[in-house]
């Protein structure tokens, strides 16, 4: 044996956090640094291996670190100080944990001696980040960094995912103090052991209630993406030919320019889509977590249907619906083991049945079926700059987006045929996610085309990263569209205030061009419907440098469907004057 | 519905902090809650009593699990079991009443376990039933500090919450 392999590497502890990153395969951390990482930091600038994106507010870096693992399936991993860089990141850490999106966030703290005394820069970030992080630990000897390192990763990237915060005291990075370093291969905990597999006599129950149904309904959430199953959520619709619908995070665990996908479901989800759910007499709900947006009032949710549930997540299931069949396990495997029990029935789908069932589905796609008002306004209508983008990038772009109208407009209008291209804030609906979302990961993925779909609320909370993406030459396209009033919330007012618009217009906006170009990017403004298409297509033709493309629309214009407070899933506004 | 839920976890710091959260952050009650290191001084058992409907229950109990720290959860309640909390009284003990809360103490079994000229602290173990009728026979005299350990249990016969 070689001397290196009897002997490890003797390393301070912030080499040893950097040696464990590498380790991991980790290639970018996003940070900021300050006076508890500083050895830290020290220790980075010696070494090649990882790469760090310095941010220009500690939200930012959790977001980018988000968007890398939304995309890529792998956690991302943050790196702040003690005290406010670690409480700036906790809007990105309770981002992550509400989409259940893997994540490893390095926060700095005090001096060991110095916990609990209020000293400089000191908060209790272990208690602050408690109920928004999957787990958290404290560094209490510098010789357990590999191993708490590892234990981060295993747990933020298994079972459901989520984000796991390491608090680093200053006193446990000393870059005197060495030790030998090991990185352990694989983590082994009594306490924790996510489950591999699902039930196979509750998955025999499922296929049998499953071929039974007579108006079915395949309802597939965010889990979809984070288990890698779009592959055999496709099969198993193609092979049953039974409608799928998506909710807002599962967007693109289905094609979404297939035939047999009815859209989103939910709050803002298709006419289509919502009937059918409510219509349905069997529900295969499938990392799905039938939350608030989508059930609306649970007491009247879909009244004749059986539920199957299956997620990984055990307090998923029964939470809100009680599901007639749950599944606990990964939704690959499970939906692997549904296809092969399928093919080896010797039952078969009524397709009598579900001749009636494509008829009616048929019928409610035509009454709505996705159409806003073309009004002889001049203005252009936030859709219509939707499709034209899905037009342009042939629904083959990441899309990252903030939170508001434009989210809703960009998750109903852009097709999305491929899993993780549609990167948006769901859960925790966090405005300023989207600019930093979308550099992290034109970051990672240089050569895709990225785009932020935002609107002039949502990019002012976190505009000050227009530096940090001209820093690292992050050719990230930011689509605003700019109506001048905070949409979402103008949307309520009108419909629940008579119109009472309370602090939702933006007064003093900034020139969007001109402000992008002082920080050396490229301007465009567009104001005229026939301009869109030409100028989408100048902006994407734009390698090099990020481009904020400012789209005048129309403040008037309303998210629709929209489900009627309170009632059931088919309770529908359709339009300012429509309602099922 | 009272429902005793026993939990193995890891004894760590911040084990306890998280568990006794997640009741506050999803709202559910506790009504008494007991914790100590078992024979294995990694392990800690945490004994809790609270209350809800089948649904809640199955909540607390999936949530319980879902925390990195926790071995295994049961609720004791499910099957036979036994259950004592132990809980000091100290009252005001002069005159004719002492010989009195001395009688009651001893139909109680409890133990007389600090005397002074004018008070005695009483030690009485039991289930909550006990203990409450125990606190309703010294109503007649004055109840000076109650201190109460909560519930501790386990299942009855060969069944164990153990690794």
């Amino acid at each position: 044996m070689s001397k290196s392999q009897t002997q490890p590497e003797m390393l301070s502890g912030g080499e040893m956090l950097c040696r464990a990153l590498h380790d991991e395969g980790v290639e970018y951390v996003y940070g900021y640094p300050g006076g508890s990482v500083l050895h830290i930091y020290d220790a980075l600038h010696q070494q090649t291996q990882i790469k760090h994106i310095l941010v220009r507010h500690e939200q930012a870096a959790t977001h980018m670190a988000d968007a890398y693992a939304r995309a890529s399936g792998r956690a991302g991993v943050v790196l702040v100080t003690s005290g406010p860089g670690a409480t700036n990141a906790v809007t990105g850490i309770a981002t992550a944990y509400m989409d259940s999106i893997p994540m490893v966030v390095i926060t700095g703290q005090v001096m060991s001696h110095l916990i609990g005394g209020d000293a400089f820069q000191e908060t209790d970030m272990v208690g602050i980040s408690r109920p928004v992080v999957k787990h958290n630990m404290v560094i209490k000897d510098p010789r357990d960094i590999p191993e708490a390192i590892k234990k981060a990763f295993y747990i933020a990237e298994s079972g459901r995912p989520g984000p796991v915060v390491v608090d680093v005291p200053k006193d446990m990075t000393m870059p005197n103090e060495k030790f030998p370093y090991h990185y352990p291969e694989r983590i082994k905990m009594r306490s924790y052991n996510p489950v591999k597999k699902g039930h196979s006599g509750q998955i025999r129950k499922a296929v049998n209630l499953l071929l039974q149904a007579k108006k079915p309904v395949i309802y597939a959430g965010g889990g979809v993406i984070l288990g890698k199953a779009s592959g055999e959520l496709t099969q198993l619709a193609k092979l049953l030919n039974y409608p799928v619908t998506n909710t807002l995070m599962g967007l693109g665990g289905y094609p979404g320019t297939d035939n047999q996908f009815i859209g989103m479901l939910g709050m803002h989800g298709t006419y289509e889509s919502n009937m059918a759910m409510h219509n349905a007499d069997v529900i295969l709900a499938v990392g799905a977590r039938l939350d608030d947006r989508v059930t609306n009032n649970v007491s009247k949710f879909c009244p004749n249907a059986k539920l199957i549930h299956i997620d990984i997540d055990p307090s998923s299931i029964s939470k809100n619906i009680p599901a007639d069949i749950p599944i606990v396990g990964p939704v690959k495997s499970v939906l692997g083991e549904m296809l092969e029990q399928i093919e080896q029935s010797s039952q078969s789908v009524d397709d009598a049945a579900l001749d009636r069932w494509w008829t009616q589905i048929n019928e409610w796609r035509e009454r709505h079926g996705g159409r806003y008002r073309k009004d002889d306004s001049k203005m252009m209508k936030p859709q219509f700059v939707i499709e034209t983008l899905c037009k342009v990038t042939e629904g083959d772009a990441f899309v990252c987006s903030d939170v508001g109208q434009h989210q809703m407009f960009a998750a109903q209008y852009y097709k999305f045929n491929k899993p993780n291209r549609w990167i948006n804030s769901g859960g925790l609906g966090t405005m300023g996610f989207g600019l930093p979302a979308a550099m992290g990961v034109q970051l990672n993925y240089p050569d895709a085309d990225v785009v932020c779909v935002t609107g002039e609320g949502s990019i002012q909370m976190n505009i000050q990263e227009l530096s940090t993406c001209r820093q690292y030459g992050l050719p990230v396209k930011i689509l605003c569209l700019n109506n001048g009033y905070l949409g979402m919330v103008r949307q309520w007012q009108d419909m629940n205030y008579e119109s009472r618009y309370s602090h939702s217009y933006l007064d003093s906006l900034p020139d969007f061009a001109k402000l992008a170009e002082s920080y050396g990017h490229v301007g465009i403004v567009v104001e005229h419907a026939e301009e869109l298409e030409d100028k989408l297509k100048e902006a994407l033709a734009i390698k090099d440098k990020a481009v904020f493309i400012d789209v005048r629309i129309d403040p008037e214009e309303h998210v629709y469907p929209m489900q009627v407070p309170n009632g059931s899933m088919c309770d529908m506004f359709l339009s300012k004057t429509e309602r099922t | 519905m009272r429902h005793i839920l026993s939990v193995l976890m890891e004894n760590e710091s911040g084990a306890l902090a998280r568990l006794v959260g997640l009741f506050a952050q999803r709202g559910y009650n506790i009504d008494s809650l007991n914790v100590a290191p078992t024979d294995d001084v990694t392990l800690s058992r945490l004994t809790l009593v609270t209350r809800g409907d089948d649904q809640i229950i199955e909540q607390i109990t999936k949530q319980l699990n879902k925390l990195v720290e926790v071995v295994k959860v049961v609720d004791l309640t499910e099957g036979a079991h036994v259950e004592r909390g132990l809980m000091m009284v100290k009252v005001r003990a002069a005159g004719a009443q002492r010989e009195e809360i001395k009688r009651s103490a001893d139909i109680f079994r409890a133990q007389i376990i600090d005397v002074t000229p004018t008070t005695y602290t009483i030690m009485v173990t039991g289930d909550e039933e006990k203990l409450a009728a125990f606190l309703e026979a010294l109503s007649g005299a004055t109840i000076m500090e109650v201190a109460r350990t909560g519930v501790s249990g386990v299942a009855r016969g060969e069944k164990v919450l153990s690794l």
